[in-house]
């Protein structure tokens, strides 16, 4: 019981840190629709043709999954920096577990992260994505799959980058070449033999897939976007979510104690 | 002695890579209530020691026991009868003083998440009014915490990490940062807090006028305990008192002062150790025409300084 006071409060605190930082906000909404309206009506013009299907749909899933991914695995790996000032020192040495701290801290940064998928939303009204009520619905619960396992990848990843500096000169090389990889502005159904194993690795990959699995049921293009079934996706993603969370954590907290 | 709160045995840390012990050894207990100061230049060893002692680093080897609990083998039951003020802050500026309280107080168990103040039980909701008052913030603790001061949010945290009642509070060099008003303020607060609570204090600092007041000082030093004792005790250990004294015939005023059997520092003007005798005595034996008469009493800082100086040499 304790713990899930404990798992809320943490969560909540992100929460409410990112409402009232105005700046922080505005950013959250613009760098996304930068994204889909720069990139998506660039690329719909000069490629949307060639490539034979609907190529604004197909950036806005990739960028929506991107999104909420990388914006989750920040926002875990900012404890790296946090553990040493604000309140984050006070959660380390209060008595609760650290997996609830890590778990809390989770359901935190993928709720803020879920605020940028708002205006995506949005966005993607207005830039008429062939989007039914219904796969609207079910997008919902994927994006929100999307930002856990992005968080998830952020305590991995942390564990493995002891400070600050490491942290922000190879989180990006973590986090960049799944772009490619996970084929958010490039079809990937087509990869060269050396690619194709660190593209089934990516992460985001799955995230990625679910969304466009999600959109394109039905469809016509459906076998030259989708990769693997929403179900496959969902439970790769499932365990994935589970190892990174017990081994990151594990991993971290040995780190932090054995300096 | 009762039971002492704080046990720490043989306690030795190495950093990775390291090529020495940042802490080297060190053995001390503290007894309930008592206020322990934990003195030391930058590097001396003090935050490593207190981040053993709240369970956030792990000992090379040693033992630490507080309140009976292991650091090691039990840390969530340490953590639970400890509170921390680290030496930077550790509050959210964009949030409230009272959303600061209220998450100390919902990870330490104390009352169930709520996500509004107004939600919070009505006990939570005195004890926070409570609070404001003692600090004279009002309704000033439903602020961002931006909005206030650094000494005032100093004091917020301490308030906090007592709300748990734990049996010994840390604070982690507290002062630092804070200008000379604010310092002497948060000390008279400090001196209220432990005459009220009954707590026992663990503190670090550099600054030797904080660590005066305490109960017992540790001198800490490239990891080793060099002086465990009580104010008086270090000074009387440390420092002898003596008298400056000058003559225009320098030679004179020696042999005067070697007939006597007086032990002699400096070439001139000459330092007397008193060693036992009283000014009036060492001064009625000596003829020679004085230029320079002067006492001096030791304080803590020359103790501090000249324990701190020997080590560096």
């Amino acid at each position: 019981m304790t713990d899930l006071n404990a798992i809320l409060t943490v969560a909540s605190r992100d929460v409410l840190k990112l409402l009232r930082d105005r700046t922080r906000m505005a950013f959250t909404v613009v760098f996304p629709v930068v994204f889909i309206g720069l990139m998506g009506g660039t690329l719909q013009g000069n490629l949307g043709k060639a490539a034979g299907f609907n190529f604004i749909g197909f950036i806005f899933t990739g960028v929506l999954g991107m999104s909420l991914f990388q914006s989750a695995a920040q926002g875990l790996i900012s404890l790296i920096e946090d553990r040493e000032q604000d309140f984050s020192q006070e959660m380390f040495v209060s008595p609760i577990s650290r997996y609830s701290i890590v778990f809390g801290k989770i359901a935190g940064e993928s709720t803020v992260s879920l605020f940028q998928a708002v205006p995506m939303f949005g966005l993607a009204l207005l830039l008429q994505v062939p989007l039914s009520l219904s796969e609207f619905l079910l997008m919902l619960p994927a994006a929100v799959f999307a930002c856990m396992l992005g968080a998830s990848f952020g305590v991995l990843a942390m564990s493995l980058l002891n400070n600050q500096r490491a942290a922000q000169q190879i989180f990006p090389f973590l986090i960049f070449p799944q772009f490619f990889l996970a084929g958010i502005f490039n079809p990937i159904k087509v990869l060269p033999w050396y690619l194709l194993p660190f593209s089934l690795i990516s992460p985001m990959r799955y995230a990625v897939d679910l969304l466009r699995g999600i959109l394109y049921t039905g469809r016509p293009e459906y076998s030259k976007v989708v990769l693997f079934s929403p179900m496959t996706n969902l439970a790769v993603m499932a365990v994935m979510f589970v190892v990174f969370l017990f081994l990151g954590t594990a991993l971290f907290v040995r780190r932090e104690t054995n300096r | 002695m009762s039971q002492p709160v704080i046990e720490v045995s043989d306690l030795i840390k190495r950093y990775r890579k390291a090529d020495r012990n940042a802490v080297d050894g060190v053995s001390f207990s503290v007894a309930p209530g008592e206020f322990f100061a934990l003195l030391g230049p930058n590097g001396a060893g003090k935050t490593t020691t207190i981040s053993i002692l709240t369970t956030t680093l792990a000992p090379t080897s040693g033992r630490v026991l507080i309140g009976g609990a292991d650091a090691v083998a039990d840390p969530a039951e340490v953590r639970r009868q400890v509170g921390i003020i680290f030496q930077k802050p550790s509050t959210d500026k964009n949030l409230s003083g009272e959303e600061n309280v209220r998450f100390h107080a919902i990870l330490y168990g104390l009352y169930p998440y709520r996500p509004l103040f107004r939600m919070m039980p009505a006990e939570y909701r005195r004890q926070v009014t409570d609070l404001a008052d003692l600090l004279g913030l009002g309704s000033e603790i439903f602020k961002p915490l931006k909005t206030l001061s650094t000494g005032m949010t100093r004091k917020l945290e301490i308030i906090r990490g007592l709300m748990h009642r734990p049996k010994v509070l840390f604070l982690d060099e507290p002062t630092a940062g804070l200008d000379a008003a604010s310092r002497r303020n948060l000390w008279d607060y400090l001196k209220d807090v432990r005459e009220t609570s009954s707590t026992t204090v663990f503190l670090t600092t550099h600054y030797l006028e904080e660590a005066e007041e305490a109960d017992r000082i540790c001198i800490l030093d490239k990891g080793r305990v060099v002086k465990l004792g009580t104010p008086d005790e270090l000074k009387s250990d440390l420092l002898q008192e003596y008298l400056v004294l000058d003559a225009a015939d320098r030679p004179a005023l020696l042999r005067e002062l070697e007939r006597r059997g007086l032990a002699v520092k400096e070439k001139g003007p000459f330092q007397v150790i008193l060693n036992g005798h009283s000014p009036q005595d060492v001064i009625r034996s000596i003829d020679t025409e004085l230029t320079v008469l002067k006492t001096h009493a030791p304080t803590l800082e020359d103790a501090y300084l000249r324990i701190v100086g020997t080590a560096i040499e």
